[in-house]
């Protein structure tokens, strides 16, 4: 039942020709599941990018995934694999393509789709348990999914 | 890619066997005040094998102070809950000036009841969960006001008589009127729902005894309910459950009562054929 319909429009807009232009989450352009092109056309902070992966408010990636380098955050999950290595084992493209929609390359995963905002069944606002309204945006901001890539490029084992 | 996922799943397996014990449901034994015996888990009913085993209690999955609570009524805040019902089965209450006790005695004589819920009402002709059918004795038998689905006085005599049927294997129909509904709920129980895009089987399914940040993940059974949950201190029923679930999904959630609901607490109370009743059950 689950709607997996998935926008690929072309993006349209060169970072590089604009400037700084952000390509909206509906215009990302995936290639066998990696984004080649940066979602905000400046470049990832890795330390912002490890706050997000930790935080329970920003990524929360921590409750599906262990990351030894963040040893002080608690209680990390064991859904997803560790992402220990992450930078070894996949491309700046592959990473952004997993964060963005994981979906693309892992066919139903449970992972969530961080930039993504159409095609969702019954999609809330936020914790509240309402129906969304029209400040529904992405899990995360360009500017944050480049971030978090930026950071999982550093793991390396 | 196929080479790919193999690697991940390998991966995936490695991490888990790591983390290891704590992860586990525990291999321990339910006995309620030193002599009611509990099945916390049985071989999964024929409607789910084919992506189950064996079907397991969320006592199981629990932490060993939390499983000592529910081992001693005098421990398990929950009982309180049950003796205040206790005195509401036996007051009359609405314009027929009648009380639960009038028509149907002790409340120990309803120990088949709470197994079978929810069940098929002819009259009504829908799927009756045990709130449901307590609201139809109050406003058509006793001529009194109905309770609100998930509040105090409901919540409080579901564990009533969840109490008095505790040991009993449950033991819900899933075919003849009640099958279309039971579809319906088996529909939800697999919809990946909200922006997070999850369903109930991705996390009670595909990674119950994996730990969810601090959560342990059990299979999501309802043999348990009411259940006293430390975190808010009260009774919480089914719908309440199912309600924050949804919620943590970042989606729009059903309301309590909803036929949405009802439906899917059929499907989850099937999937649990075969253990213990075992509310009020005592939760983190
Ligand atoms: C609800 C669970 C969940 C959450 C939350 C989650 N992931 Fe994942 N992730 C998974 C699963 C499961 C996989 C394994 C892929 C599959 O399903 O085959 C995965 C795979 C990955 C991979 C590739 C695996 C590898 O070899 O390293 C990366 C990288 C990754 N996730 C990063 C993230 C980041 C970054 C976040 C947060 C912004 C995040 N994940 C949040 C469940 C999750
Ligand atoms: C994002 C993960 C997630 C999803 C999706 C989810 N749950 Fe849960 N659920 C939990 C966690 C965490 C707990 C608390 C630990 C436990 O008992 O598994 C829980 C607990 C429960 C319990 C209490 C079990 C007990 O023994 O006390 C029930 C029942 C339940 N869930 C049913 C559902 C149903 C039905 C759905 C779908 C509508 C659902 N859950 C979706 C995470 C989830």
């Amino acid at each position: 039942m689950r709607v997996s319909i998935i926008t690929t429009i072309a993006a349209a807009v060169s970072a590089t020709a604009l400037g700084a232009a952000e390509i909206a989450p509906t215009a990302v352009s995936f290639e066998d599941g990696t984004v080649s092109q940066s979602l905000s056309g400046v470049a990832g902070d890795p330390a912002s990018g490890s706050e997000i992966v930790g935080s329970k408010k920003l990524g929360n990636c921590i409750a599906c995934h262990q990351v030894s380098d963040l040893a002080d955050v608690p209680f990390q999950g064991e859904i997803g694999p560790s992402l220990d290595g992450a930078g070894e084992r996949w491309t700046e493209a592959e990473l952004r393509g997993i964060v963005a929609n994981a979906k693309i390359m892992f066919e139903d995963t449970m992972m969530p789709s961080f930039y993504k905002t159409e095609g969702f069944i019954r999609p809330g606002n936020a914790y509240t348990g309402e129906a969304a309204d029209d400040t529904f945006g992405p899990l995360l901001t360009a500017q944050q999914i480049e971030d978090v890539v930026a950071y999982l490029s550093t793991l390396k084992e | 890619m196929t080479n790919l996922k193999g690697a991940l799943s390998a991966l995936i397996v490695a991490g888990s066997m790591a983390s290891g014990a704590m992860a586990d449901p525990v291999d321990d034994t339910l006995i309620i005040n030193e002599e009611l015996t509990i099945v916390t888990r049985t071989a999964a009913p024929a409607h789910v094998a084919d992506v189950l085993d064996e079907v397991m209690s969320g006592w199981l999955f629990r932490g060993t102070e939390t499983r000592a609570m529910q081992a001693d009524d005098f421990d398990n805040p929950g009982m309180i809950f049950v003796e205040q019902a206790e005195d509401v089965w036996n007051t009359a209450d609405g314009s027929e000036g009648k009380s639960c006790a009038d028509c149907h005695g002790a409340s120990s004589d309803m120990s088949d009841v709470r197994p079978t819920f929810p069940k098929w009402n002819d009259a009504a002709e829908k799927v009756f969960t045990l709130e449901m059918q307590i609201n139809d004795c109050r406003e058509n038998r006793m001529g009194a006001e109905k309770w609100k689905y998930t509040g105090g006085d409901i919540v409080n005599m579901t564990a009533l008589l969840a109490s008095v049927s505790r040991g009993k294997p449950v033991n819900v129909a899933i075919d003849g009127p009640a099958q279309s509904t039971w579809e319906d709920g088996k529909e939800l129980y697999y919809t990946r729902t909200g922006q997070l895009e999850l369903s109930c089987a991705n996390c009670h399914e595909d990674s119950y005894g994996k730990m969810i940040r601090a959560d342990h993940l059990s299979q999501g059974q309802i043999n348990g309910f009411p259940t006293y949950r430390l975190k808010n201190t009260k009774l919480n029923s089914a719908h309440a459950r199912f309600k924050g679930c949804v919620r943590d999904t970042r989606a729009e959630t059903y309301s309590p009562g909803s036929p949405e609901f009802v439906a899917l607490e059929l499907y989850v109370a099937s999937r649990g054929n075969g253990l213990s009743v075992e509310g009020p059950s005592v939760r983190n």
